[in-house]
């Protein structure tokens, strides 16, 4: 599991590679984002939350019983949006309320 | 490679901005007008075991409950081998140190009265996602609290047998950190990384416990001579398999039963379903052809599957996209389990530095907590931040307008070229990972890890401690080229230090009570008159010595004599 950034969508600010726990991302000659070592990544997703511009997937490793699927997210004030991406296309989103509790 | 170097002073030190140093800092922040200065490897926003959040809050008096029984509760799911003083001072700070937390702003479930909706005996429901932004964001507000974020610290300064401050060096550039302070806390979390993990190839570090928390605090420690407690009391958790996710959610949550490939519940045929029990029976029913094992949740509700799906992005998110995207969600299919491989973790069990009522350390000037601190299992997130109060107010109290202590510059100068001399090194036969899993594989085989179902016996750790040795001597000679590589070597040997003690007290406890944790096969028998001892150890002129020590009782206030 781990992440991929898709340069294309990286608007160049940093906020990734300012928040990752393992000092994973770095910025390459043009400011973008790069992971140094993908088996490094602990699957966090506080790079995916910062991200402004939903440039940071995050997937399963085929070890884990990936299936090409992947996820990202959309941080807004009082909730989160989870938009996953199957590989069959069918898109799917789930909102995470931030000042709601856990029901388990 | 050249490196500037800065040189700096503070009241207090904290090594590690995690849930624990964040609330020391913070205490200190709030009760004094004393300096802080809290030195991360990672970015306090989100460093540390809770970069992803907090699932409940997991220690807390509920109703019925008292101080008290939490004791005789932890007392008896360890085997009554725990530090009764300190777990006791922890829990009559459970209740105010939650409170604390949703003042800062973590949302807590509550029912029509107000009150927090327990999620079992001990835990409260809360939404933890955003815990560490809440903690970091209270310290941006005090002005005498300063943060070096991304800058490892990698030893202590000593004087005179006193701890003066530490070192370290920045991820980002090349600027080596000299830091003096009147007190120090440790707070860089347990360690993770010494075993071989469950997911060995891609995904090796999609394990439970931080893979970034390497055991830097304790092997800083073992380095300079404090004591330390109990290592042989490993913590191996039962996971989701494969996203190395929680259980508790599920089993406790919605209480969801262990079943084999039978759908038989087995749990009970081993005996008291106590948290080591869990496991050991599902290691043993693999062990048997039963596995295997499951949580049962088919046939749960679609709105209770719903519910898991927020409740595990909300901290383990790799569950739910892998829900998703199989298409295939826990009301239709149960819940694969699996053992992690052993981790050092001193708020789950009872390893780490040994410590007295305060917090403090056998060395002069140095606190320990969290993860960091051993003798009180089950500490969980809210037993951090209490202990983490505890010795700020120690802090408090006795840190007066006194000099902070220096070393002369050649002390200085020998400092920094042990820390930075693997840059002129010549040996590039091995890089740090293959070091590091070389260390895994030895650990995983001959001392107790996932392959031999975690037990181990005498001629095994014998052969582990061999090698380990071999693998310090390899490290030690290793050149590195860049920053990343200097972390990683600092790591490995950080981690092969902590390896080195916790094969002697592994060695050390003749018994094979706690399964999994602890399962010394030379000694199946019960022996309760050397059961009922803390192994303790000191690290001094290259050996591990062991020291027996006798339990503490709930009432006393433990210090340091000898
Ligand atoms: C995945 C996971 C889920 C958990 N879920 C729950 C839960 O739901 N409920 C609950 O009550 N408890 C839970 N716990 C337990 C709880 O989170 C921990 O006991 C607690 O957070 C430990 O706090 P700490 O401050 O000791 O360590 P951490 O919070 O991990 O902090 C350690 C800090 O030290 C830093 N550090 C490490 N080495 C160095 C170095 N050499 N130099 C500088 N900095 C360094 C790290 O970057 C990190 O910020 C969970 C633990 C984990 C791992
Ligand atoms: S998911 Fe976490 S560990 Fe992985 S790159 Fe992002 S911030 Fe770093
Ligand atoms: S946070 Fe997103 S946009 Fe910003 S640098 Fe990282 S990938 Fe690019």
């Amino acid at each position: 599991m781990s992440i991929q950034i898709d340069k294309n969508k990286c608007i160049a600010c940093q906020k990734c590679s300012n928040i990752c726990p393992g000092n994973l991302i770095r910025i390459d000659q043009d400011q973008k984002a790069f992971i140094k070592c993908p088996q490094d990544c602990w699957g966090c997703t506080a790079c995916l939350k910062e991200c402004p511009s939903g440039a940071i997937k995050y997937f399963l490793g085929a070890d884990i019983g990936g299936r090409g699927g992947s996820l990202f997210t959309q941080d807004h004030p009082n909730h989160i949006d989870w938009h996953f991406i199957t590989k069959d296309s069918k898109n799917h989103k789930i909102q995470t309320k931030k000042d709601e509790s856990n029901k388990y | 490679m050249k490196f500037d170097v800065k040189t700096l002073e503070t009241d207090a030190l904290v090594i590690g901005g995690g849930t624990a140093g964040c609330f020391s800092a913070l205490t200190i922040a709030e009760h004094s007008s004393l300096k802080v200065l809290i030195a991360d490897k990672g970015h306090i926003k989100r460093s540390g075991c809770l970069a992803a959040g907090v699932n409940a809050l997991n220690a807390y008096i509920g109703k019925g409950e008292t101080p008290e029984s939490f004791v005789e509760y932890v007392k008896r799911d360890s085997e009554n081998v725990i530090r009764e003083d300190l777990v006791y001072s922890i829990a009559k700070g459970l209740n105010d140190a939650a409170e604390k937390l949703e003042q800062l702003g973590l949302p807590f479930l509550k029912d029509e009265s107000g009150s927090y909706v327990q999620r079992g005996k001990r835990s409260i429901k809360i939404n933890g996602e955003n815990i560490k932004p809440i903690l970091a964001e209270a310290l941006r507000k005090h002005e005498n609290v300063s943060v070096l974020n991304y800058v490892n610290i990698t030893e202590y300064l000593k004087k005179d047998g006193t701890v003066i401050g530490a070192a370290g060096f920045s991820l980002r550039e090349n600027v080596f950190y000299i830091i003096y302070a009147k007190k120090v806390i440790c707070a860089t979390g347990g360690a993770s990384g010494i075993y071989k993990p469950n997911n060995p190839t891609f995904s090796r570090h999609k394990m439970w416990y931080s893979p970034f928390n390497t055991g830097a605090g304790y092997a800083m420690g073992i380095r300079a001579g404090a004591e330390m407690t109990s290592f042989e009391m490993r913590f191996i958790a039962l996971r989701c398999k494969d996203t190395i996710a929680p259980t508790g959610t599920i089993a406790q949550g919605i209480k969801a039963e262990q079943v084999n490939a039978k759908g038989e519940e087995y749990v009970s045929k081993y005996g008291k379903p106590t948290t080591y029990m869990r496991l050991y029976a599902t290691v043993m029913e693999n062990l048997k052809g039963n596995g295997p094992c499951f949580l049962k949740t088919e046939g749960i509700s679609e709105e209770t599957e719903k519910e898991l799906f927020k409740a595990y992005l909300n901290m383990a998110p790799a569950q739910t996209l892998k829900w998703i995207e199989r298409n295939i969600g826990p009301s239709k299919e149960n819940v694969e389990i699996e053992g992690t491989e052993p981790y050092i973790v001193g708020g789950h069990t009872a390893s780490g530095y040994w410590i007295d009522a305060d917090r403090k350390t056998t060395l002069k000037n140095l606190y320990a907590v969290g993860d960091a601190a051993g003798g009180s299992p089950k500490k969980y997130v809210t037993g951090c931040l209490v202990e983490g109060e505890i010795a700020a107010l120690s802090i408090i109290h006795e840190t007066d307008d006194s000099k902070v202590s220096k070393l002369d510059s050649n002390e200085e100068k020998h400092l920094i070229q042990h820390v930075l001399h693997f840059f002129d090194n010549t040996d590039i036969k091995y890089s740090p990972p293959e070091i590091e899993q070389a260390m895994q594989k030895v650990m995983d085989e001959y001392a107790g890890g996932i392959t031999t179902g975690y037990m181990y016996n005498k001629t095994k750790l014998k052969m582990a401690a061999v090698r380990i040795d071999e693998l310090l001597k390899i490290a030690e000679d290793t050149k590195v080229h860049s920053l990343d590589d200097l972390l990683n070597l600092h790591e490995t040997i950080d981690r092969l230090h902590v390896a080195k003690v916790l094969i002697q007290h592994l060695e050390a406890r003749k018994e094979t009570r706690w399964k999994c944790y602890q399962e010394n096969c030379d000694y199946p028998n019960k022996d309760d008159e050397n059961w009922l001892k803390y192994v303790n150890s000191v690290y001094k002129d290259g050996r591990v010595q062991i020291i027996l020590r006798d339990l503490v009782g709930r009432d006393s206030r433990y210090e340091h004599t000898n």
